[in-house]
């Protein structure tokens, strides 16, 4: 074979052509291998709301529920302690709950609840996903004289007060969570849907 | 026997490999302590992947099956217990080889020129390593192994706008699930394996390309004999190949002693908290990773940012692969290195531990000020070592290695 008639600028563009549409694709073969990791139509169906009642929880404590494998906290907040929540917004990053997605609308108040009285809260730390303690006792020795009550994360060692409100120099950039809920009747919270009544 | 041979060199480049990578590689004659490591990291690979093989036999990736599995191997299958300690063992063990391993290549410089590329896939590893360890650790489905992988997945919900995104798509689900689970096995088992194994390949061949370096520094090439054999430069086989014998031996009396009196270091090797069946609602009161993270971990809990308490974890990490561009000297053992540079290093090797030691204690104000503290010591290693490598003071080099 002779050289002589050899088109170098139509070989090497004629290669480089081969090589994008190889590329382009190989992308596309690599979609449905990406994609395949995403939730499967059963994770995406699964989480129901579920039914908590509140009836004989006393004030002061706190009860869990799961829901979607996720801890709901529900508090019972005593009158001391919504007028202690109105103390210390100075110390908090997000006191008037600004950032709207870390509540649904009808939780974004001082109390971030629709009762006062009581506060619905999913149990995962906005830092790293650890769920935080319960820490209702004032002044305890390992957080400090003015603690007023709130959860203490044990992970990264986030605060927040006892509206789910994230203290500020602390890992956790957000207040924790307000899960859409409402009340079926004066006892009874479903959580995890929005009511009509709310 | 010697015609046989003969059939397959003539097919298979055997012989050939044979003299390129042990019978004709002439390795620096003054190797001391510290090149034991290689050798060892190569041997709890292999001791990863055979004990890894017989544990899958017998173990359930499902998340309503993997605890109670990993329990029948403990007290069910005959000597299970023991592949079961054999493989946590090993994991330990690998960590604390690849550390004076990476420890080794400090000192001596052997991430320098013409090597950097050896350094860079050796990087690789650890990171590779980092994440079979971590799908590893998820796959006993215990308190430790769902809190834990719940918080390094997390890590990555702290990059801007795709973080939730990943996160979910990282799970597969909107929590740690089976779906979690499934897929960190199979990248535990099969991908990551696959990987790492490639990269030593690649890893020794870069080395056996350039030769080995040694702890003086001096590149044996440039001293040969009249057949092109380097002055000071013996045969890896047998020369080596026995040394290394001795190593494995003195290295699996340390590591038997492990395997049959605290197979669970003490709760520093396989976490107590682990011993109990994961539960989404509740995180364990006190939760720390496995030694080895923990010098990273302490960094990432010293700043008081997400975003940037990632940021400087990750950086902790990526900072590494840069060393020999950081590091502008041209003499590369330390003993011929200026004192600020031995001080610098002593200094790292000291914050290095001391880090992993904090992101054990629980957290208090004193805890927090010593990890940002050691945090800043942490990177100030790097930067000292960049401003003053430059211009180092050394001592002359010898033309030929010392004793």
């Amino acid at each position: 074979m002779s050289t002589d008639s050899v088109n170098n600028g139509k070989r090497r563009f004629l290669v480089a052509s081969t090589s994008v549409v190889g590329a382009v694709g190989v992308g596309f073969v690599a979609v449905p291998f990406l994609a395949s990791w995403m939730p499967s139509e059963r994770a995406k169906n699964a989480g129901a709301p579920i039914e908590a009642d509140v009836s004989r929880l006393e004030e002061g404590r706190m009860m869990t529920v799961d829901w979607q494998s996720k801890p709901v906290w529900i508090v019972r907040r005593s009158e001391k302690t919504l007028a202690n929540l109105e103390e210390s917004t100075d110390k908090l990053s997000d006191p008037a709950s600004e950032n709207v997605d870390q509540q649904p609308e009808y939780a974004q108040n001082m109390y971030r609840s629709i009762k006062p009285e009581f506060l619905v809260l999913v149990g995962i730390c906005t830092h790293l996903g650890c769920s935080p303690t319960f820490r209702p006792d004032i002044a305890p020795a390992d957080l400090g004289e003015s603690w007023l009550g709130g959860f203490f994360c044990p992970c990264h060692s986030s605060k927040f007060d006892l509206a789910g409100r994230v203290f500020s120099g602390v890992p956790a950039p957000t207040n924790l969570v307000v899960p859409p809920h409402y009340y079926v009747t004066d006892t009874t919270i479903i959580v995890g849907k929005e009511g009509g009544n709310a | 026997m010697g015609k046989l041979l003969g059939w397959v060199d003539d097919r298979f480049p055997l012989m050939k490999m044979w003299n390129e990578h042990l019978a004709e590689y002439y390795t620096p004659k003054n190797f001391n302590f510290w090149y034991f490591f290689g050798s060892l990291a190569l041997l709890v690979l292999v001791i990863q992947i055979v004990s890894g093989i017989f544990l899958t036999m017998h173990y359930k990736p499902d998340a309503e099956l993997a605890f109670a599995s990993v329990e029948h191997i403990m007290r069910d299958v005959p000597y299970g217990w023991l592949i079961r300690y054999i493989h946590s063992t090993g994991a330990t063990a690998f960590f604390i080889v690849v550390y004076l391993h990476m420890f080794r290549g400090l000192m001596y410089g052997s991430y320098k020129k013409p090597r950097e590329l050896i350094w860079l896939f050796g990087m690789f590893i650890y990171l590779a390593l980092m994440a079979e360890a971590f799908m590893g650790y998820l796959l006993p489905w215990g308190q430790m192994s769902y809190w834990g992988a719940q918080v390094i997945i997390s890590l990555f919900s702290a990059i801007p706008v795709i973080g939730d995104d990943l996160t979910l798509w990282i799970r597969g689900d909107f929590v740690i699930s089976d779906a979690t689970l499934n897929r960190f096995f199979a990248l535990h088992v099969v991908a990551l394996p696959f990987v790492i194994v490639f990269l030593v390949i690649a890893h020794i061949l870069a080395l056996h390309e350039v030769g080995s370096n040694n702890p003086d520094g001096v590149e044996i090439k440039k001293n040969k004999d009249s057949k092109g054999v380097p002055l000071d430069g013996i045969p890896f086989h047998p020369y080596y190949t026995v040394k290394d014998i001795a190593g494995v031996a003195v290295f699996l009396f340390f590591f038997s002693v492990v395997l049959f009196y605290f197979p669970d270091g003490g709760g520093y090797f396989l976490e107590h908290a682990n011993f109990i069946a994961s539960d989404p609602l509740k995180t364990p009161a006190h939760i720390a990773p496995v030694w080895y993270f923990t010098p990273f971990y302490a960094i990432l809990r010293a700043v008081p940012d997400k975003l940037m308490g990632v940021g400087a974890m990750g950086a902790a990490i990526v900072v590494l692969f840069f060393l020999p561009w950081i590091d502008r000297c041209k003499v590369k053992s330390i003993r011929y290195r200026s004192v600020i540079y031995k001080a610098n290093l002593t200094v790292f090797a000291v914050t290095f531990v001391v880090l992993g030691w904090l992101a054990m204690q629980p957290v208090t104000d004193t805890i927090t000020n010593l990890s940002r503290l050691f945090t800043l010591l942490y990177f100030a290693f790097f930067v000292v070592l960049f401003v003053t490598s430059k211009n180092e003071k050394t001592k002359p080099v010898p033309d030929r290695v010392t004793s």
